[in-house]
């Protein structure tokens, strides 16, 4: 049936022969969305939103497809060696692979899109913003077991020897290529949460995942109105 | 000292607290000033504390100093709140 999510192993950048999985749904061929995803642990409480974005285009007759980011979700690569630069080599992978007419960012997704493809970007944030929570999360827990380390001294930390951020062992790279990152997508156009009106709280706010049905169905909703504009 | 507190205000912080932590809209609706918060909710870990402050920031439009993040503010929905109204001129 057209609307089934399906996974499907692709040729992704480091991953070796057998590649990385990604969700798939086969509707149509007027356009093929690539999604990619927020970061970090957003992109956990993002997933079942994202799914049903995907089930909302499919029924519209538009494809999509959601791969892991390196290192993220059922990727068999190592988070450690994961960069800015890395993930969206990935990403303008599996826009070839995968042949997508357009991508759809999310958050953090933004910062490593395939900077020329036309689309959407929902909420972007800068890279800063997304260190952050991490960085004060960081320095909280340092100041549980009374050491003393500002989220400012954690950040050149982190950009200099790497530094396990909410659990994510996170290299130089990806923090010094954080620090600083702005969204850089030529023909994206920024979607805020406002302009979408959908009732209750974005899924990346909520520190438990839960379902965002409103938010997809009226994110799915603009997708598939400015396609057919 | 002596607040002023906007409803409205009181109203947005018992919704983002709902919002970011999964609680019921009764259940933060029946917060006092003296119900306690950190600590004292199951859903407030360290992890968590970091996620409200930034909604706090992106909801209230105000950055926190991380002088000013310590265990006192989310000791009780009050104090809190308190904060919340002084960082936005009020009280």
């Amino acid at each position: 049936m057209a609307e089934a999510l399906a996974p499907m192993r692709w040729p992704c950048p480091g991953a070796g022969a057998d590649g990385e999985w990604a969700l798939v749904t086969q509707s149509g061929d007027a356009a093929r969305v690539l999604i990619v995803p927020p970061l970090f642990d957003e992109m956990n409480r993002a997933r079942a939103m994202l799914a049903a974005v995907m089930r909302h285009l499919a029924t519209a007759g538009v494809a999509a497809v959601l791969p892991d980011l390196p290192g993220c979700g059922e990727s068999v690569q190592d988070f450690a060696a994961q960069s800015l630069n890395a993930w969206r080599a990935a990403m303008i992978a599996a826009a070839r692979h995968f042949a997508a007419s357009h991508v759809l960012a999310l958050r953090g997704g933004a910062l490593v899109a395939p900077p020329t493809l036309p689309g959407w970007a929902l909420a972007p944030v800068s890279g800063d913003a997304v260190l952050r929570p991490l960085l004060r999360a960081a320095s909280l827990a340092a100041r549980a077991r009374n050491e003393d380390a500002s989220p400012a001294a954690l950040l050149e930390q982190g950009r200099t020897q790497g530094l396990v951020l909410a659990g994510y062992p996170c290299g130089a790279a990806l923090i010094a290529g954080l620090h600083g990152a702005l969204p850089a997508g030529e023909g994206q156009q920024a979607i805020a949460l406002s302009d979408l009106g959908a009732a209750g709280p974005a899924p990346w706010v909520r520190q438990e995942p839960a379902p965002a049905p409103a938010l997809a169905q009226a994110l799915a909703a603009r997708i598939v109105a400015d396609l057919a504009a | 000292m002596s607040e002023t507190i906007p409803a409205s205000l009181d109203a947005d912080l018992r919704a983002l607290l709902a919002d970011v932590l999964g609680l019921t809209p009764a259940r933060a609706a029946g917060f006092t000033v003296q119900t306690p918060l950190f600590g004292a909710l199951p859903e407030l870990d360290s992890m968590a504390v970091a996620g409200l402050f930034t909604a706090l920031e992106d909801r209230f439009g105000f950055v926190l100093e991380e002088d000013e993040i310590d265990g006192d503010l989310l000791e009780t929905y009050g104090a809190l709140l308190a904060f919340v109204a002084r960082k936005q001129g009020h009280g």
